[in-house]
């Protein structure tokens, strides 16, 4: 007389609930399932967005709460799209996301690539590997710091060793030109192994027959690389630079703990600057008008980027 | 019936006076440094005596700024009492998140006059010089100097910087003085290590570089306005003494501050001196009795008081305590303000570290000679200047750090420019706060 689980579930099931279940329709039970979802999104997403849509057209400061709030109009967005500096950082902003998707879309790949070949201890090279994606950022910024430290730093020792160039020289994070280059280093240090798995998933996905086929047809290595494995990864690798462009386009905990957005403001980035302005000047109106901006932007951005990443995935 | 109702009432105002002077459990905030260690052990007396619980809630100087405003800010009920900053009494004020203390001082018999006249001013009163208390003065502090005395006092150091500038190495007497002796110890090698000259304030985040650029501003006798209250920068904040003063800054930044410098504020500039890198620091009067009582080097330093160039001007610190007014203990906070506000509890206070501005502690003539640096701090708090203390203190503040640390640190353009642009930012806060 054993029963499995679902039948003492539906034998426990009082009668009158039995029977309320069964009156409703599919679309009613479906409903039910999906409403307390819907519910979380609207309460954590979509309410906050629309009342930041609100308040960006509004001088609302939240820490003057006897202020009276004044409707502005268009003025915040306005004052944001005329003002240098805010382009500067944007231009910041577009540099860092630039050169890290480029650094780790070339040696993502590079490594998958050679990951992928059967090699002895290549699992153990793997997991060395990803280590620092692993990492928290902000311990990352902080281990960096004492890395690029002028006078106790190995890596000022490392380039000294390579080049000549006396250490106490130079300073990664002091130099307005070198400070954005090293951020740079340290994102592409800790993010290029999250590109090579991705990588490494779409290498692994070509079947091996195909290369077999390649190779009866007497084409060369050269020749396999770029009209297959090029093409067939290109979707993958498309996918890696989305997720590390938006990932990137928000960077904000490495970025200060590193620079601070210094010197001056030559590593200030979008955000960085949103959070000054929002939460350090408390201008709650103009700063909700910024991060609308950037939505779009960023939205606006992925958008065109998804649809030529589909062409891509349908060729 | 009128019997009955008479006791009922008294038993219910025997219940309710019972509640009222029931021991409460208080929250004090404040920054995480040495003197919330001395405070904690001095609040011991306040819990033996009054049967309420002290607990603390003590942020690291770097986030401490946006904690506790952000917990003003949303009307939190974890402080009851709160040292704050001394910039933030415009805003506290305004906004509602301190109690107004007039009536209670009246009542408590507390007297402003029993405190000095700085400190009332820049940690109590808003407006201005205006009879209106948010605050009492609660942590006395100043920006200020040390140095290596040993280094100072070898003679093969002595006559070397004799000649080369023609005079003793010692103490500074004016802010050229000071870069002079920076410059003459960078790259200097002493028991076979490098050494150069001061850590000075150079942080970009908060309001170190701010800190630091005004001692040097003060010193030249620069003013935010050309006439209190009126928001007049033009030809104050920017005037040919304030250029040479940023100027004097940068070149000390330049040429002698430890390689890597760039993003230092007051625990970097203890680990460069504790760590015998620099010869000369900057630094709060709040962590000299650490200094001293140091076990390494505490009997290898000693302190001056930031030098004059035009005239004396030390950068003011410190803090004054209120009661926070979304606090459900009020009375309970108010009774600490009272107990703390007494001549002996702030003699205890200042023995244990913190830094009175009671004049009973500080104008009793051993206090002088109660440390190396008592003398020092008394001269400091005679010539102090606060940065601005509107509500809209941080968004003057953040221009200014962007400012300065764009040309000191990254080195942007001119002395000049970056003055101009920052009565250009300034101009803008106040005229957004209906003040221009």
């Amino acid at each position: 007389m054993t029963s499995n689980p679902i039948d003492r579930l539906a034998r426990a099931t009082p009668a009158p609930m039995a029977a309320r279940m069964r009156g409703l329709s599919d679309r009613a039970i479906a409903w039910l399932f999906v409403a307390p979802t819907i519910f979380l999104l609207l309460a954590v997403n979509i309410f906050p967005l629309i009342w930041t849509v609100r308040l960006s057209f509004t001088n609302f400061r939240a820490n003057r709460p006897n202020q009276a709030v004044e409707w502005v109009g268009l003025e915040n967005y306005t004052r944001i799209l005329t003002d240098p500096g805010i382009w500067q950082n944007m231009q910041v902003t577009a540099h860092f996301l630039f050169w890290t998707i480029f650094f780790q879309v070339i040696i993502g790949f590079s490594l998958a690539w050679l990951i992928n070949r059967k090699f002895r201890g290549n699992d153990l090279w793997t997991t060395l590997i990803v280590i620092p994606m692993m990492l928290s950022p902000a311990v990352v910024g902080n281990f960096w710091t004492f890395l690029y430290q002028p006078q106790i730093g190995l890596f000022n020792y490392v380039v000294e060793f390579l080049t000549g160039t006396p250490a106490a020289s130079f300073q990664m994070l002091g130099s307005v030109t070198l400070s954005p280059w090293a951020i740079v280093i340290v994102d592409t240090w800790m993010w290029t192994p999250f590109v090579m798995l991705i990588c490494l998933a779409g290498l692994r996905s070509i079947p091996d027959y195909i290369y077999e086929a390649a190779e009866i047809d007497r084409a060369s290595k050269l020749r396999q690389f770029f009209t297959l494995t090029v093409p067939m990864v290109l979707p993958f690798l498309m996918l890696a630079v989305l997720f590390r462009g938006i990932e990137n386009f928000k960077m904000f905990d490495l970025v200060v703990q590193l620079t601070g957005g210094g010197p001056g403001s030559v590593t200030e980035l979008a955000s960085i600057n949103l959070k000054r302005e929002a939460f350090e000047k408390w201008r709650t109106g103009y700063s909700s008008a910024y991060a609308i901006i950037l939505f779009v932007t960023v939205f606006g951005l992925a958008s065109i980027y998804v649809k030529a990443l589909n062409k891509v995935k349908e060729r | 019936m009128t019997r009955r109702f008479l006791a009922a009432t008294s038993a219910v105002a025997i219940i309710a006076g019972a509640a009222a002077a029931q021991a409460e459990d208080l929250t004090l905030c404040w920054a995480a440094w040495d003197p919330a260690n001395a405070l904690v052990e001095l609040s011991k007396d306040f819990e033996a005596q009054s049967g309420h619980k002290m607990n603390f809630e003590f942020v690291p100087w770097p986030n401490f700024a946006d904690r506790m405003l952000n917990e003003l800010n949303s009307g939190g009920k974890l402080c009851d009492l709160l040292i704050g900053d001394s910039q933030w009494i415009g805003g506290g004020a305004e906004n509602g998140h301190y109690v107004k203390l007039n009536d209670f001082f009246d009542t408590a018999g507390i007297s402003m006059d029993d405190f000095m006249p700085a400190t009332v001013y820049a940690y109590s009163t808003w407006p201005k010089g205006t009879p209106n208390y948010y605050a009492l003065p609660a942590m006395a502090d100043a920006n200020a100097w040390f140095y290596r005395k040993d280094w100072f006092a070898r003679p093969e150091i002595q006559a070397a910087f004799k000649e080369k500038y023609g005079r003793d190495l010692a103490e500074p007497k004016s802010q050229t003085e000071l870069l002079e002796i920076a410059q003459f110890f960078q790259g200097r090698e002493i028991d076979g290590k490098t050494v150069y000259g001061a850590s000075i304030f150079t942080e970009r985040g908060s309001e170190g570089i701010t800190m630091g650029v005004t001692g040097a501003l003060y010193a030249w006798g620069v003013k935010y306005e050309n006439t209190p209250g009126k928001y007049d920068m033009e030809g104050a904040i920017n005037s040919p003494a304030a250029v040479e003063a940023l100027e004097f800054y940068k070149a000390l930044y330049d040429t002698a501050t430890p390689p890597g410098y760039t993003n230092a504020y007051m625990g970097e500039s203890l680990d460069a001196f504790k760590s015998g890198q620099v010869a000369l620091a900057m630094n709060w009067f709040a962590f000299f009795p650490g200094l001293a009582a140091d076990p390494e080097i505490g009997d290898k330093i000693d302190f001056f008081v930031n030098p004059p160039q035009v005239t004396a001007g030390s950068t003011l610190g410190g803090q004054g305590i209120s009661v926070v007014s979304y606090s459900e203990k009020q009375d309970a906070a108010l009774e600490y303000i009272k107990w703390f506000a007494q001549p002996e509890v702030q003699a205890k206070w200042s023995q244990l570290g913190g830094y009175s501005a009671a004049n009973s502690v500080v104008n009793d003539p051993a206090f002088k000679d109660s440390s190396a640096f008592a003398g020092d701090f008394l001269e400091a708090m005679g010539a102090v200047q606060d940065f601005w203390q509107e509500p809209a203190y941080a968004e003057l503040l953040l221009a200014m750090q962007s400012r300065m640390h764009d040309y000191v640190v990254a080195g942007k353009g001119t002395a000049k420019e970056a003055l101009d642009g920052l009565v250009a930012d300034w101009t803008e806060v106040f005229k957004e706060e209906g003040k221009l």
